[in-house]
């Protein structure tokens, strides 16, 4: 139970979470009647497709384009490619390769229903084995080794080359570090499709590739023997391969994906239905695998001012958790975002950061809250970032963060070196020993400055949901209600693969998901505390 | 100026001590052998009295912190810069200045382009609210600004400049790795020149690695680092489009 620093009126904030409720149901509708290109790719790796052609171009893009181009993607897929294998009596992935040469998936005959059916049931079984043995894998492991503690320290590594990479993680975690991100190259999230095979070469970062999780994996599993914790991965599952990066996640053991429900749209310009589609199966994928989600708030503060905006912050956080829990992620599995912003010259913003910390902290108290650190005021000033990022450290300790993105003292300059993040767990391990139990000896005021700064976000948030809620979210995101940005309905990337499902489409692995999560295909409501 | 005072170097406590602070870090453990390879590099970089205050194991690497004294110094005389041509205008000023000099609103274009996804300083310069309690050229009754967002290939913004009839173009690059912004920035002038609009655009660019001489060896007609806010832009395409008019 964390400290109940704050006051909170429990009518409103039920009355937020069923505005939110609403809100994603509403989305959730229209979610169910499509599919992507992206979706279908990842079934297509589900069911073993893995490689690139001569060209090379992935083969699961082979494939998906080949149906779609045919016209014929909205059966899904599953079903061309079970289609396939019993016509042929090849696995998918001979398939794949033959249909990268003369193959056409739809010219071959139909065949028996049952077998089809039979054939899509033992690939989705074979893929969601992977992915439970993954999952206990992880279980075992955390048993074992156990993990850090709260607020769990999470750096990056950027380096474009994965193998070096490697070393700078292995050195942050021998430093204390508890999370690992590995940050994408520049612009990868506009790529529809997913590059193979390690890479040595990215621009602000290493790309996302399932044989690079896969070595970063191993050496973090070295260097948790070593360090006697369980050092976690995190990746991006964001961008046009939302959910196909979902599944290389779930089947290489990353542990955290940021997967944000509305980044896409605001921050990289994608298609409205298309993120919204691909971002309820990267869930679903996340939510089977036991991966936490990491949600994007913070980034509306880069755009938008920190404190006339705290409060779309906050009503995003419930937006992503009702997103979340209607693809379900339990709460635990809720990273959802916020940002240490304001200004450091404002009068009183520590007091208005505790203010807002403590109030998304004990509103969703099951929730690992990911905190993230200044960067829209750090200067370059290197002396004057470091303690910016002290500040920052306190406010977490005290508000009793999960997940604790370290600001580096280089913010706003380049990539961190290695003695930024040193320094930077140096000053994250002092801060939060020094001042670990500061939060049970301390209550806030009951007409103070923080909890009547928390009572005045709550009741923006209720107002401004209940707006959303009127309007619809795609209307309230094409006027610019989330981070000072406008997106169109029907503009931005990646529009052209979204489909309409035929009455006869299929999701296999979709639904075997859906159905032992617990959570209807037919749209109910989901599971709210 | 005396020779005396022309020729400076870093001032620690008293005038001429040449004090600097340094830190990095090495490839191998901390220990005897990394300590005396660090005061070496720092002999190597031309500092004397070179002082390790701060020696720290990184797992294999070593992190530095020394001060020392450098036996340079820099020739003021030397160096040609006019610094009264730097001071910016306020907010009014450049206003005042743009209505009484062009009489009509000027029209600025800015992205982040290429691969760059972080509008962080485009938007401290170009959004309503500004910077730092400086006003971004939204703001500005008498500049028509069009912020494009990021990751906008070199092709549209150029295009958009020409639909937009543009006076100028701004374009942010924050996050790089191993230069590739200045192959991006090459290509853009390279591209303005083969469409013909180099002549008709003042182009800027800003960023964190960005400074006026990297700007100009680049074809950019100026270029913004560090602490830069709005009418530090605004001032200077005010007076240089007059000039060009």
């Amino acid at each position: 139970m964390h400290n109940q620093l704050l006051r909170l009126d429990h009518e409103k904030v039920q009355r937020a979470r069923q505005l939110a409720q609403a809100i994603a149901l509403e989305v959730q509708e229209d979610i169910l009647r499509h599919t992507t290109v992206s979706v279908e790719r990842t079934v297509a790796r589900f069911f073993g497709i893995d490689g690139t052609n001569q060209e090379g171009i992935p083969l699961a893009n082979v494939v998906v384009d080949q149906v779609l181009q045919a016209g014929h993607l909205d059966r899904g897929i599953a079903f061309w490619l079970a289609n396939a294998v019993v016509a042929l009596d090849r696995t998918p992935q001979q398939i794949a390769e033959a249909a990268g040469k003369e193959l056409r998936l739809c010219e071959l005959p139909m065949q028996d229903p049952h077998a089809v059916s039979k054939v899509m049931e033992v690939y989705t079984e074979e893929a969601l084995a992977a992915i439970r043995a993954q999952r206990q894998r992880r279980e075992a492991l955390q048993e074992k080794l156990g993990r850090g503690e709260e607020p769990l320290k999470y750096v990056i590594v950027a380096s474009g080359n994965i193998f070096a990479d490697v070393d700078q993680a292995k050195t942050a975690a021998r430093q204390g570090a508890d999370i690992i991100a590995v940050i994408r190259t520049t612009a990868q999230s506009l790529l529809d499709y997913v590059p193979y095979g390690t890479t040595t070469e990215g621009f602000g970062g290493t790309y996302a590739t399932q044989a690079n999780f896969r070595v970063m994996r191993k050496a973090l599993d070295e260097v948790s023997e070593e360090v006697g914790r369980y050092i976690h991965l995190v990746n991006y599952c964001s961008g046009l391969c939302m959910p196909e990066i979902a599944a290389m996640g779930a089947l290489e053991r990353l542990d955290m994906m940021l997967n944000d429900a509305m980044y896409g749209i605001l921050f990289r310009d994608i298609n409205m239905e298309r993120t919204f589609a691909d971002q309820y199966f990267s869930r679903l994928i996340n939510a089977y695998a036991g991966i936490v989600i990491n949600t994007g708030e913070d980034n509306y503060l880069t755009t938008a001012d920190a404190f006339e905006q705290a409060h779309t912050v906050l009503a995003s956080n419930f937006i992503n958790e009702q997103m979340g829990l209607v693809a379900g992620l339990q709460n635990w599995q809720l990273g959802l975002g916020h940002a240490f912003e304001l200004d450091p010259k404002m009068k009183n913003g520590f007091l208005y950061e505790l203010a807002i910390a403590q109030t998304i902290r004990q509103i969703f108290p099951e929730a690992p809250l990911k905190y993230m650190p200044p960067t829209k005021h750090m200067t370059g000033d290197i002396f004057m970032g470091h303690v910016q990022n002290a500040m920052f450290n306190l406010a977490s300790v005290i508000t009793g963060q999960s997940i604790h993105l370290l600001g580096m003292l280089t913010e706003a300059i380049h990539t961190p070196h290695l003695s930024d993040r040193s320094l930077s767990l140096e000053n994250a391990n002092y801060v939060m020993e020094n001042a670990r139990d500061l939060a049970k000896e301390i209550s806030f005021k009951p007409d103070g400055l923080i909890q009547r700064r928390s009572e005045a976000i709550v009741d923006q948030v209720v107002d401004f949901l209940a707006e959303i809620e009127v309007k619809g979210l795609k209307t309230a995101i094409s006027e610019g209600y989330f981070a000072d940005i406008r997106r169109s309905k029907d503009g931005g990337k990646g529009g052209d693969g979204v489909i309409l499902k035929a009455s006869d489409y299929v999701n296999p692995v979709m639904d075997r998901m859906q159905r032992e999560l617990g959570v209807s295909p037919s749209c109910e409501r989901g599971e709210t505390r | 100026m005396s020779s005396n005072d022309r020729m400076i170097k870093p001032y620690g406590d008293s005038w001429g001590d040449g004090q600097v602070q340094l830190s990095f870090t090495l490839p191998i453990p901390a220990g005897p052998k990394a300590l005396e390879a660090a005061k070496r590099f720092a002999a190597q970089m031309g500092l004397q009295g070179v002082q390790v205050t701060h020696m720290k194991d990184l797992y294999g690497f070593s992190h530095f912190i020394l001060y020392g004294s450098s036996e340079y110094s820099i020739d003021l005389e030397q160096i040609a810069i006019n610094e009264d041509a730097d001071e910016a205008m306020s907010f009014d000023e450049v206003n005042s200045f743009i209505e009484a000099e062009i009489g009509r609103k000027i029209v600025v274009v800015g992205a982040c382009t290429g691969t760059d996804a972080h509008t962080v300083g485009l938007d401290a310069i170009m959004n309503m609210k500004g910077y730092d309690g400086d006003y971004g050229l939204e703001r500005y009754p008498m500049i028509e600004a069009h912020n494009l967002g990021s990751q906008v290939p070199n092709e549209i913004l150029l295009q958009k400049a020409r639909e937009l009839k543009a006076d100028a173009i701004l374009v942010s690059q924050v996050v790089t790795q191993k230069n590739v912004h200045i192959q991006n920035l090459t290509e853009l002038v390279e591209m303005a020149e083969a469409e013909g609009l180099r002549q008709s655009l003042i182009m800027v660019v800003g960023g964190p690695r960005i400074d006026r001489a990297l700007a100009t060896e680049l074809g950019f007609d100026a270029g913004f680092g560090p602490g830069t806010t709005a009418r530090h832009v605004s001032t200077f395409l005010a007076r240089e489009l007059v000039r060009k008019l």
